[in-house]
């Protein structure tokens, strides 16, 4: 099963890397890995998502929670919860093509955000199906490039992953 | 009020006051702050990004430190105090070389969760990521095998990093930490005010200590209910400080009690419900009491491979209890039915509490039938060995020395045949007496792991068991002990084989002995001689027990004992890898049947 996991961890240089090593010494699948500082400088929130059987989840989530930098772990998809992810995509956008790919635009709510005569970056933040859904929709031989951020995520509700 | 005799209250304050403002360099500090730790000794090696901290240590007399032959030895040694003591070993190794050479130690420790600190020297803070001399990347090449590591880039943070090292080395499942400390930080023209936090919080370090007595509940209730129950009990109790413990619990409940090759001492070997070690050369009763178990009670053990056997085969009718420190040991490869995270000592206490206020006590009839089958078993004798041999046996060997020493002695290992052969054949009554490398199995720990039991205890009887391949990889340290003083007895079962390594050739790869053949040995006896000590040879069974005598009764004499012995003896009973507890090799001599 898919798990999304999000983890605060003290902002300490190697903290990131201790992540990293983890899943790769205990042979773990990591589908996508995003960090950043939070409002409170010293801790980092970081979103992984992951799949395994229950159990190899479960081992996932104590030996992330065993790292001495990990200050607070929670699995999003144990409750409700938002998930969002950014991309962007670089489109070959010559004439003939311009109309088809605004009109995609519009239809996923995304936005073009460069434009050349020859072609556009084009924004969209969602549900990672949702974006793969927009890459699918690109005409044949028009993608050129794809950076996606991978998945971020929130639980719904009034509480949160913090350190109270 | 008196005022005499005493000193006045006010003088007490100031020179509180003078010593919490102090100035000291960072090489100070580190010094300071391991005497604020009460550390008594640190095994070392110096080197360039160390100079600082050495000077510090050579203006000192309270930090003993204690000069290795190479780093490998320092962290083993560290490790052998930290088993015996039950204290936190500190070593001290320069940056690059040093630093590597200390990993295999680190990594023995780990593997085996022993507290441990390891400062290493760095290159100083702006050369670091140039490919400096004697540069590596530290925290990144011990990543995997500490239990936290820390670079220090400066040094107002190195008194309290120190502090947490020993916090997190020291707690919960313990384990070693390394503090990488660049040369500059510990320049002595940079003087700061040291403080030594004595209290620490960490937001993102809280173990759990207390076992959740809801659990605690459901396990008694099951204990009371088991008519064919065993304690499978590991290096957790020793770790844990739950001797005591559990050696009350089973004693009220009557159980059976097997232990893990790191768990050997936690329960007495030597009583009557103890069946043995379990596992890949456990007993025959102890293994197939895990068989037949219908509720298993685990404490400190974390279900290794070479313990469970076969997963689908193992304990195939058993409720499981599981006490751990460690929420990750639990369930991680057999799922349990109650967990119970917490420290032993407490979590027994209130398992005895509970099971002692049952009312009534349960019926004794199943647990006697339970018993009836396991006399059964043990009357096999599996650990029987040929007692007529003209050459010596490891075996006897082994027996001999628990004779000769009165079965007082600590006993540290090196990785092989005579490893088993000692965890199976000397009994040990007390915990931490068993000093072995279990999880990593490092050959040449046993020899620097014995120099730091003698110098945490000059008084008490210390030996190394060890085999002619294992020793030559940490010889050099027969320097140490002579440097020293240490009356440390190296038996030596010197079989000419890396005769585990042979084991299992000759059993799964048609005898076909690739490279397990130690060829060119050196004369054991002469080598020691050499470093200053006194070497034994002995080659047959009517004389070993007098050169033993011999040896142990020169008390302030490093003795190094080359013993001859049989180098086709095997260790049985085995259970081959991927096979079940009831799938166990015994000893020819049981007419080499599988038990199926
Ligand atoms: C050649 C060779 C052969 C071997 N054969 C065998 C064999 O036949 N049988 C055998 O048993 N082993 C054998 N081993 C050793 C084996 O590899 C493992 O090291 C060993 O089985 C692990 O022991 P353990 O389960 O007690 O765990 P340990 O490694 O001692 O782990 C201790 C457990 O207790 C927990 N713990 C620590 N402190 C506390 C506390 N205060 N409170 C609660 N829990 C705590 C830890 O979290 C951990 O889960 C062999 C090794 C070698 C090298
Ligand atoms: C550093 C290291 N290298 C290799 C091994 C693999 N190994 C395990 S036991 C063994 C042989 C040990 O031989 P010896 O010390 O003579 O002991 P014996 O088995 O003969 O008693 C070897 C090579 C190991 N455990 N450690
Ligand atoms: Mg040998």
């Amino acid at each position: 099963m898919r798990h999304i996991i999000a983890v605060l961890l003290e902002n300490e240089a190697g903290a990131l890397s201790r992540v990293a090593g983890l899943f790769s010494a205990r042979g773990y699948n990591i589908e996508s890995l995003t960090v950043a500082p939070t409002d409170d400088p010293t801790l980092s929130r970081m979103t992984l998502v992951t799949t395994g059987s229950e159990e190899i989840v479960e081992q996932i989530k104590k030996q992330l929670n065993k790292l001495i930098d990990t200050v607070k772990l929670l699995d999003l998809s144990d409750g409700p919860h938002i998930e969002r992810e950014m991309m962007m995509v670089k489109v070959r956008a010559e004439r003939p093509d311009r109309e088809e790919l605004k009109r995609l635009t519009e239809i996923f709510r995304a936005k073009i955000i460069d434009v050349t005569e020859t072609s556009y970056v084009v924004e969209l933040t969602g549900a990672s199906k949702k974006l793969d859904a927009f890459i699918d929709a690109i005409p044949e031989g028009l993608l050129i490039e794809v950076v996606r951020s991978g998945p971020t995520g929130i639980t719904r509700g009034e509480k949160g992953l913090t350190l109270s | 009020m008196a005022l005499t005799g005493a000193k006045p209250n006010g003088a007490d304050k100031a020179e509180a006051d003078a010593k919490a403002n102090r100035e000291l360099s960072g090489a100070e500090i580190v010094v300071q702050a391991l005497l604020d730790e009460g550390v008594e000794l640190v095994f070392g090696y110096p080197g360039g990004s160390v100079l600082h901290i050495y000077d510090a240590l050579f203006k000192q007399e309270t930090v003993r430190h204690i000069l290795v032959r190479h780093e490998q030895g320092a962290s083993h040694a560290a490790d052998g105090y930290a088993r015996a003591t039950g204290k936190c070993g500190v070593c001290l190794v320069t940056s690059g070389p040093g630093a590597t050479n200390a990993v295999t130690g680190i990594a023995t420790a780990y593997m085996d969760s022993i507290p441990m600190v390891v400062l290493t020297g760095q290159v100083p803070t702006p050369v670091i990521g140039s490919d400096a001399f004697q540069e590596v990347d530290t925290v990144g090449i011990t990543r995997p095998c500490v239990k936290h590591n820390f670079l220090v880039k400066d040094v107002r943070d190195l008194a309290l990093t120190i502090r947490k090292a020993f916090h997190i080395a020291t707690t919960g499942r313990p384990g070693p930490v390394v503090v990488d400390i660049p040369k500059d930080v510990t320049d002595p023209n940079i003087k700061i005010p040291y403080h030594y936090p004595r209290e620490i919080r960490m937001r993102s370090y809280n173990p759990v200590e207390k076992g959740h007595p809801g659990q605690i509940k459901k396990a008694v209730d099951l204990m009371l209910q088991a008519t064919r129950p065993v304690f499978y009990t590991g290096g957790g109790v020793v770790l844990g400080e739950g001797s005591a413990q559990l050696t009350e619990l089973v004693r009220a409940t009557g159980f059976p009690v097997t232990s893990t090759l790191m768990g050997l001492g936690a329960y007495p070997t030597t009583d009557p419900q103890f069946i043995g070690m379990l596992g890949m050369h456990g007993t025959y009763e102890a293994n197939m009491a895990m068989h037949e178990t219908d509720v298993l009670i685990a404490i400190g053990a974390r279900f290794d491979d070479r313990v469970t056997g076969k997963i689908e085969h193992f304990c195939p009718h058993a409720k499981i209890i599981h006490v751990d420190v460690d929420p990750s040991s639990i369930s991680k490869n057999v799922r349990v039915d109650v967990p119970i995270v917490g420290q032993v000592a407490g979590v027994l206490t209130e398992m005895l509490r509970l099971y002692q206020a049952q009312k009534p006590q349960p019926d004794p009839a199943p647990i006697a039938d339970w018993w009836a089958k396991i006399a059964d078993w043990r009357r096999l004798d599996c650990l029987q060995y040929d007692r007529t041999s003209a050459a010596i046996k490891p075996q006897f060997a082994i027996e001999t020395l628990c004779k000769v020493t009165d079965g007082d002695l600590y006993l540290t290992s090196d990785v092989g045949q005579h490893q088993m052969f000692a965890a199976q054949f000397y009994p040990f009554d007390k915990p931490r007496r068993w000093i072995n490398s279990g999880g990593l199995g490092t050959m040449g720990f046993g020899l620097p792991a014995a120099m730091g039991v003698q110098l945490a205890f000059p008084e008490a009887q210390v030996a190394c068991v060890s085999g002619e391949a294992s020793i030559l990889m940490c010889i050099q340290e027969l320097a140490t002990c002579k440097q020293y003083s240490l009356p440390i007895k190296v038996i030596l079962l010197n079989n000419g084989y890396m005769g585990m390594v042979r084991q299992w050739q000759e059993l799964f790869y048609e005898s076909r002995y690739s490279h397990s053949y130690v060829d060119a040995l050196p004369d054991f006896v002469k080598l020691t001689e050499s470093f200053g000590h006194v070497g034994m040879r002995v080659e047959r069974p009517g004389d070993l027990e007098d050169a033993m005598r011999e040896a142990f009764a020169m008390k302030d004499r490093f003795v190094f004992m080359d013993v001859v012995v049989d180098p086709t003896e095997n260790v049985y009973p085995m259970i081959a890898a991927g096979k079940g507890h009831h799938e166990m090799h015994l000893s020819p001599s049981l007419t080499d049947r599988e038990l199926a």
